[in-house]
């Protein structure tokens, strides 16, 4: 996981591996668990990604003992609990313009803490918006050059009629 | 441009984020089935100018089926409802009729 850096007009940058856990099942079910938040969103850790799929970060350390607790909290239902660290990579955007120009997403109407799950380019990913207007973006693992690469090009140059 | 609202995710789809997936409510033959019927399943397909029901898949996005009704002459989206269904709910007819007043699509009018 190689962390790296791109400064142009906006600044793109490949984070250090994350714990990620996925979590699947009924959202009632899912509720006992964890604090399921609203459709589309990210609240706090969890990010919700299908009417069945949760996606829980946490520090990659923290990882095995996550995992533990939500499965005892889950007993007794239909769930998956597993860790996809390993399988996905993430970047941080300064910009939502650079965004735009790779995903059909109207980015500049998305709020904060707004979590989509979308293309980039050719590859499958979802991002979401933080507090202070910047992004993250994950990935697959197996394609984060392809993304490294695709998102510092569209970083590299401002589009001006679209600014303001 | 096609814009589908997945109603699994609730989030707007462009065309490029789905995967099509054929035409809508099908009946499936299978063992046992007589011949014309089993060609049927197999090759006869729809090919309306006009309202069509049709399947598509959120794959970029929360990888569930949907259905969608749109007009294959405008590309105007009537509605999008569940996967789950084994012709178009009353609703979307609704909307299909309001629009397009004497559609015929198969044996639903």
């Amino acid at each position: 996981m190689s962390e790296r850096v791109f400064e142009g007009a906006a600044t793109v940058r490949q984070l250090p591996q994350r714990g990620m856990i996925t979590v699947r099942g009924d959202m009632t079910d899912l509720a006992k668990a964890v604090k399921v938040p609203a459709q589309g969103t990210v609240a706090g850790n969890v990010a919700w990604m299908s009417p069945d799929e949760l996606l829980v970060m946490c520090p990659h350390e923290e990882v095995g003992a996550q995992i533990d607790a939500l499965r005892a909290k889950l007993i007794g239902t239909h769930h998956l609990v597993e860790d996809v660290s390993d399988a996905r990579a993430i970047f941080e955007i300064s910009d939502g313009e650079t965004l735009a120009k790779l995903c059909p997403v109207d980015v500049a109407r998305m709020e904060p803490g707004r979590f989509r799950r979308t293309r980039l380019a050719q590859i499958a990913c979802a991002f979401w918006k933080k507090e202070d207007g910047s992004f993250e973006l994950v990935c697959f693992s197996s394609v984060a050059d392809y993304a490294w690469g695709v998102l510092s090009n569209a970083a590299a140059t401002p589009v001006a009629h679209f600014s303001g | 441009m096609l814009i589908l609202s997945c109603p699994n995710c609730g989030e707007l789809k462009d065309e490029t984020e789905l995967s099509a997936g054929g035409e809508a409510h099908l009946t499936r033959f299978g063992p046992g089935s007589s011949d014309s019927d089993f060609e049927g399943y197999l090759f006869n397909r729809e090919n309306p100018k006009g309202v069509h029901f049709e399947r598509w898949r959120c794959s970029s996005g929360c990888g569930k089926w949907f259905h969608a009704a749109r007009c294959t002459a405008t590309n105007e989206v009537f509605g999008t409802y569940s996967a789950q269904v084994t012709e178009p709910p009353q609703e979307i007819r609704d909307v299909v009729s309001a629009k397009r007043p004497g559609w015929t699509w198969r044996d639903l009018s």
